[in-house]
């Protein structure tokens, strides 16, 4: 299935860094909004929750749901707030029970 | 470690960004903190990288924002980016993190300007991957180019038509609005249209934005009711009924909106108080002609304040910082009122047409009173049911709700679920929002991890840290 989302086609020579998501590399634009890459290539599940184990992907892009967080070296950090750089690797996140947060 | 200011403004959409121009050219020094890497705020988001690549998609009222950005190159202002706040404390003193890194900063006033959030949109399978709020899908367009293809857009309001008009532009029109203002909420509207007249640019862009929709051929379904987002690991489709008739749209990608509420969690982390306001179906800060709170220091100003728009915000991010300068005597009482009363004649002009467009695109009703298996709390997996639930065992408020059943304890905080949880237990408890009462919101405003706390150089801050935290 072609992805949902697309890059608007005047935007589409910026340089690519190569980013690992649970062990598959991709190409993404370097200095861009994680959350978007994802989204652009078709990877709109970034965490299953805690609860029930549900698929959960972006909801409000702009840092405020939590439901894009994606574990990077250990950390959760939200997708929607990070920008890509070369060689990162992230993990989503399964439906284990999570730290609690404050 | 800690720095002084006079001002701290934190948020740098049109409200802030306004007021530290204002008050920067009466002579403070501020500083203007976002934890966006770029200054704009919501309407002008990354304004200073995407005006050259889109400006001409965002529309003229984006490009607007540029000469607002401009103004930040003072000596006296020093914008702080990436710069997420979440604590402040009685004394002025502000923690930040930018990359993961704590600081601290004093400051003899305090500005809140951030902003609003979506109103929550509860309706059946709202969490599936693939739904998203209209205004989400405004960011990935104003900041990373990116379009979603033959979206279904669903709700109310003008964010929901700029937004179709936005992928019109790109050649991307959705596939339909599911629109859930109906023929009789127009009607009502209709009294209020002398104030609209008034406010007449507001309408004229309205009608704009309707006809590019038109042109485009996108499919209008208004009035629509039941509605149902289907699917079970994503989106699959959307029902809903349209007059007599069961409507289903297969769909990759929905799209949710009716509204902005002011996002208030700062304001409340300082116990300032709120009352419900019936007209926008909000809680607002209670604050004074100036914004000023209830604590003297601080001031609120913007969407965040109450829900007027960007060129709202900016009037009384002016009007703040005005009052604030006259306080910390870089005025007088006379030079203040001479520029206030011109920025309330302007005020009064841009409020005009808010009564008709709030009667008009009203919250939908379903949302705001979900039935039992849709889920409220997206964090903790609570649904409707479960909070009325909790009132038939005597739940009264928010706060007892979140020991009933976790709701409001996710790392959201509640942003995406307050306003429905008090309306929901207002109504099983046939008590008013204000007596039903809101979340307490406690510091950190945002998850930090432990380093960052430890990593703060100030002992005796970091004490008082840990005791609270129990
Ligand atoms: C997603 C979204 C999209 C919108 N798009 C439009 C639009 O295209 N056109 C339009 O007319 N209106 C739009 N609006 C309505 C918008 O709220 C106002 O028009 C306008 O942006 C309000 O200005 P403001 O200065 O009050 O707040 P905002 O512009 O929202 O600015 C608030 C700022 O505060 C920052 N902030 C919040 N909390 C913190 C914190 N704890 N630490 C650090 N920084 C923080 C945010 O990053 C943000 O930049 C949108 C609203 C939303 C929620
Ligand atoms: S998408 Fe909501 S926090 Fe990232």
């Amino acid at each position: 299935m072609k992805p949902a989302f697309e890059l608007l086609p005047r935007n589409a020579s910026d340089p690519e860094v190569t980013v690992t998501v649970d062990g598959t590399g991709y190409d993404m634009r370097e200095g861009e909004n994680l959350a978007a890459e994802l989204l652009r290539l078709g990877m709109s599940v970034t965490r299953r929750t805690p609860v029930s184990g549900a698929p959960r992907g972006p909801f409000c892009m702009m840092g405020a749901c939590y439901d894009c967080l994606v574990e990077i070296e250990g950390a959760r950090l939200q997708a929607c707030r990070i920008k890509v750089t070369a060689d990162l690797r992230i993990s989503s996140i399964g439906g284990e029970t999570e730290g609690a947060l404050p | 470690m800690s720095e002084d200011v006079d001002l701290a403004i934190i948020g740098a959409g049109p409200a802030g960004l306004a007021a530290a121009a204002t008050a920067a050219r009466a002579g403070l020094n501020v500083a203007l903190l976002d934890e966006q890497s770029s200054a704009g705020g919501q309407i002008y988001r990354d304004i200073e990288r995407a005006a050259a690549a889109r400006g001409d998609i965002l529309g003229k009222d984006y490009l607007g924002g540029l000469s607002l950005v401009a103004d930040l190159d003072s000596p006296r202002i020093r914008h702080i980016r990436n710069a997420t706040v979440w604590q402040i404390d009685r004394d002025g003193s502000l923690t930040y993190s930018v990359h993961g890194e704590a600081r601290v900063l004093m400051a003899k006033r305090l500005l809140i300007a951030s902003g609003a959030l979506e109103r929550p949109m509860p309706v059946v399978g709202w969490t599936l991957p693939g739904v998203m709020t209209a205004g989400a899908a405004q960011i990935l367009l104003k900041q990373s180019g990116i379009v979603a293809r033959d979206a279904v857009l669903i709700g109310s309001g003008p964010l929901l038509y700029l937004v179709a008009a936005q992928l019109c532009r790109v050649g991307k029109p959705p596939m339909a609005i599911v629109e859930t203002q109906t023929f009789s909420d127009l009607l009502s509207a209709g009294r209020h249209l002398p104030g609209a007249l008034v406010g007449w640019r507001y309408m004229v862009k309205g009608l704009g934005l309707l006809h590019e929709i038109r042109k485009a051929g996108v499919t209008r379904f208004r009035g629509a009711s039941e509605i149902e987002i289907a699917g079970t690991q994503m989106v699959s489709g959307v029902r809903f009924r349209h007059g007599k008739r069961s409507h289903e749209l297969a769909c990759a990608t929905v799209l949710l909106h009716h509204g902005v509420i002011p996002n208030t969690q700062i304001a409340r982390s300082l116990d300032i108080e709120h009352a419900w306001d019936e007209s926008q179906k909000c809680f607002v800060p209670k604050i004074d002609q100036w914004g000023r709170s209830d604590r003297e220091d601080v001031f609120i100003a913007g969407d965040g304040a109450g829900i007027g728009g960007a060129v709202v915000a900016a009037l009384r991010g002016r009007l703040a910082a005005l009052e604030i300068g006259r306080d910390l005597t870089a005025m007088t009482e006379a030079e203040r009122d001479e520029i206030a009363s011109r920025l309330r004649a302007q005020l009064r002009r841009e409020m005009a047409a808010r009564p008709f467009i709030d009667t008009a695109y009203p919250p939908f009703d379903e949302a705001m009173s979900p039935k039992d298996p849709v889920i409220v709390c997206r964090c903790e997996e609570v649904t409707a049911g479960d909070i009325r639930g909790y009132s038939r065992l005597g739940c009264l408020g928010p706060n007892q709700a979140k020991a009933f059943g976790r709701s409001g304890m996710g790392p959201c905080q509640g942003r995406y679920c307050g306003t429905t949880v008090t309306q929901l237990l207002a109504e099983a408890n046939g008590a008013t929002p204000d007596e039903t009462g809101y979340y307490k919101i406690r510091a950190p405003l945002k998850p930090v991890s432990l380093g960052e706390v430890a990593a703060l150089h100030d002992p005796n801050s970091e004490d008082e840290r840990n005791d609270r935290a129990h």
